[in-house]
């Protein structure tokens, strides 16, 4: 193996993974607030779809990306409508988000699909995707509203006695981690295939979620996690095209393996609570009771 | 003028109004999909025809109404057992396909049998899998206390995976072109269909049976009484002495024998052999029929095939509308959407004073 092959390599799984950090970042912060957005593939999808269109028609990569991010606070609102106002249960509304997305993007993306774009320079948002572990990991860990963020995720009642304001809050962290998934989405269609095609993004969603879990909610982790996550998937690519006979399902179903695994590790011991899960996580809040 | 709005926990809960709002939901449902065919210049009436209406107006198309119904219908009535207890089992699409590899492989492996107790085996063998699949959450949660929502979505993407690997490997038919497919079942271990010439297989019989079963446990029997206790209140059931964690085992192991069941019935039934997507999301879809159904047995059955007929139109859509059979995913999705939304102003007393 010569060093331009490694280079090559290592390239391709910075590529390949960002989309995977912007998701994963944005649903970490929206679950340290104690909110379960199973809508991740859905908001992708739609965010991919919309920035593709918006380019097709306009040629503008601004103004791409704007209505991309435009189609993320919309059903994220959506979402935060329904499971904070209605209180509906976290799980089926994002599962719901989720249908409701693959069916939309699929068909608004119809006519588009096969239209030939330029790509975007993926480089800006490599940079950008470190950029943002680091801001997350400060806001959530050095800043008094990252506080409260969290505040809100390990108990609402308490942090609603305090004062601060339990709803407003959720409603912040579920639309940037809307934002974040809809900027996945865009970067995958335009950046990363640069193309319009059904189901692109191919589950990578689920992943995302799985790697929050994963990174125990810790943005830096998260990073470390997505590389690990997507330097599998490439690493198994290229042996398989260097000709080593392995049976590549394996390979795709390790990080949903070694989520359940940590998932496991985090849940046995009552001395690893500090590594878990937010403590209100997917438990609705309801002021007047 | 200010206006305060109070929000307040019904004490006049309606269980007419319970059975009502999945109505609702789909009265709101067709009203906004009207609007999507509006925007994709398509005339709502001629649309919601093609949709709704020509794809259940012959023999053919009723039957293939029951061909999706049952998976969805068998799947989400083992749901409702894990949803009445408050547990989220999520991945009924994972069972679904484990109950498809061991009764599918059952089937692989007598495949030059024609005796009458292959199939008997396969649905057995399918029921194992799919139980044996979502046993490993059940224990994880009752051993570990591990979050079941997140551990059950993630074995599903794993038994995908053990699929696809089984059917581009050890079990690829060698006379199928290098396709990533297995050979044929033998005519053994396919389900009977009810008509000659149409789909409906003896599944909807199965739905049926389970349907009349889930409605007597829920009804007559401890074990349902159990379920609701601790499905309101954990602590309550834990209090009266109900085992929490046997019920939390139980609930999850007939979910994933139902799921794996349905797996087995689409796979030895209209598929007829082992392929990488023997379900169009079935697993997930049967999770919008349970809540639809309100976890009522008999308002499952009734969800399955307003569900299946999403299915139909989107297909018939497709061949005649142009239009990708993924809308049907945007019908399935708004109409939960207002269902959770409805289910709010029963909950709960809005006031504006």
């Amino acid at each position: 193996m010569n060093i331009e092959l490694i280079i090559g390599i290592l390239n391709i799984v910075l590529i390949s993974t960002t989309p995977l950090v912007f998701a994963g970042i944005g649903e970490l912060v929206t679950e340290k607030s104690g909110v379960l957005n199973l809508g991740l593939e859905g908001l992708m999808l739609v965010g991919a779809v919309t920035g593709f269109i918006t380019l097709v028609l306009t040629g503008n990569y601004f103004y791409s990306l704007f209505f991309s991010i435009i189609s993320g606070v919309i059903l994220s609102g959506i979402f935060a409508f329904l499971v904070l106002n209605l209180m509906t249960n976290q799980i089926a509304t994002g599962l719901a988000l989720t249908i409701f997305g693959i069916g939309l993007s699929a068909m608004l993306g119809k006519k588009f699909s096969g239209t030939p774009i330029e790509g975007l320079n993926p480089y800006y948002f490599i940079t950008i995707s470190f950029l943002l572990v680091f801001l997350v990991s400060y806001f959530l860990s050095k800043t008094k509203s990252g506080l409260i963020v969290r505040a809100v995720g390990e108990n609402h009642n308490s942090a609603y006695a305090l004062g601060y304001n339990v709803i407003k809050t959720r409603y912040m962290t579920i639309i940037f981690g809307g934002i974040m998934s809809s900027i996945a989405g865009f970067y995958i269609s335009i950046c990363y295939a640069p193309m319009w095609q059904e189901g692109m993004t191919a589950g990578r969603g689920w992943i995302a979620l799985a790697l929050v879990v994963f990174a125990t909610w810790k943005p830096w982790r998260l990073l470390v996690g997505a590389y690990i996550f997507g330097g599998v998937a490439i690493m198994q690519m290229n042996l398989q095209a260097m000709g080593v006979k392995l049976p590549g399902q394996f390979f795709n179903m390790m990080p949903y393996l070694a989520t359940i695994i940590v998932l496991v590790f985090i849940s046995s011991n009552k001395l690893r609570l500090k590594l878990s899960a937010p403590a209100s996580l997917n438990i609705p809040f309801e002021k007047n009771q | 003028m200010v206006y305060l709005i109070s929000i307040k926990l019904r004490d006049d809960y309606s269980n007419f109004i319970f059975y009502l709002s999945p109505l609702v939901a789909v009265v709101l449902t067709l009203f906004f999909g009207s609007f999507i065919f509006l925007i994709l210049d398509l005339s709502p009436i001629e649309s919601f025809k093609i949709f709704f209406i020509s794809p259940i107006s012959n023999s053919y198309g009723i039957s293939e109404l029951f061909v999706k119904a049952t998976p969805l219908a068998i799947i989400a009535l083992g749901l409702s057992y894990c949803f009445k207890n408050n547990i989220y089992n999520i991945g009924a699409e994972g069972q679904l396909t484990m109950g498809a590899i061991f009764g599918g492989g059952i089937g692989l492996l007598f495949n030059d049998s024609t005796s009458i107790f292959l199939l008997p085996l396969m649905i057995l063998f399918g029921a194992i899998g799919g139980a044996f699949w979502a046993s490993i959450p059940a224990l994880l949660k009752t051993k570990f206390n591990t979050n079941e929502i997140l551990t059950s979505l993630m074995l599903t993407y794993v038994a995908l995976f053990i699929l696809d690997y089984f059917v581009v490997g050890p079990w690829k038919d060698p006379a199928g072109y290098g396709l990533p497919k297995s050979m044929p079942f033998p005519d053994a271990g396919r389900l009977p269909v009810l008509f000659d010439g149409l789909r409906i297989h003896i599944g909807v019989f199965f739905a049926i049976i389970i349907c009349f079963i889930t409605h007597i446990v829920y009804n007559k029997t401890l074990f349902g009484f159990k379920l609701r206790v601790s499905g309101l209140s954990s602590k309550a059931s834990q209090y009266a002495g109900f085992k929490y964690k046997n019920l939390i085992f139980y609930t999850f192991i007939i979910s994933g024998a139902c799921a794996g069941l349905a797996g087995l019935f689409e796979v030895s039934g209209p598929i007829g052999l082992l392929y990488r997507d023997i379900s169009p999301n079935y697993g997930f879809t049967a999770i919008i029929v349970a809540f639809l159904g309100r976890l009522n047995p008999i308002g499952i059955i009734l969800s399955s095939l307003l569900i299946a007929l999403t299915y139909l139109g989107a297909e018939d859509a497709q061949l005649f509308l142009k239009i990708p059979s993924a809308v049907g995913f945007v019908f399935q999705g708004l109409v939960l959407f207002f269902l959770l939304g409805t289910d709010f102003l029963n909950k709960y007393k809005v006031s504006i004073s």
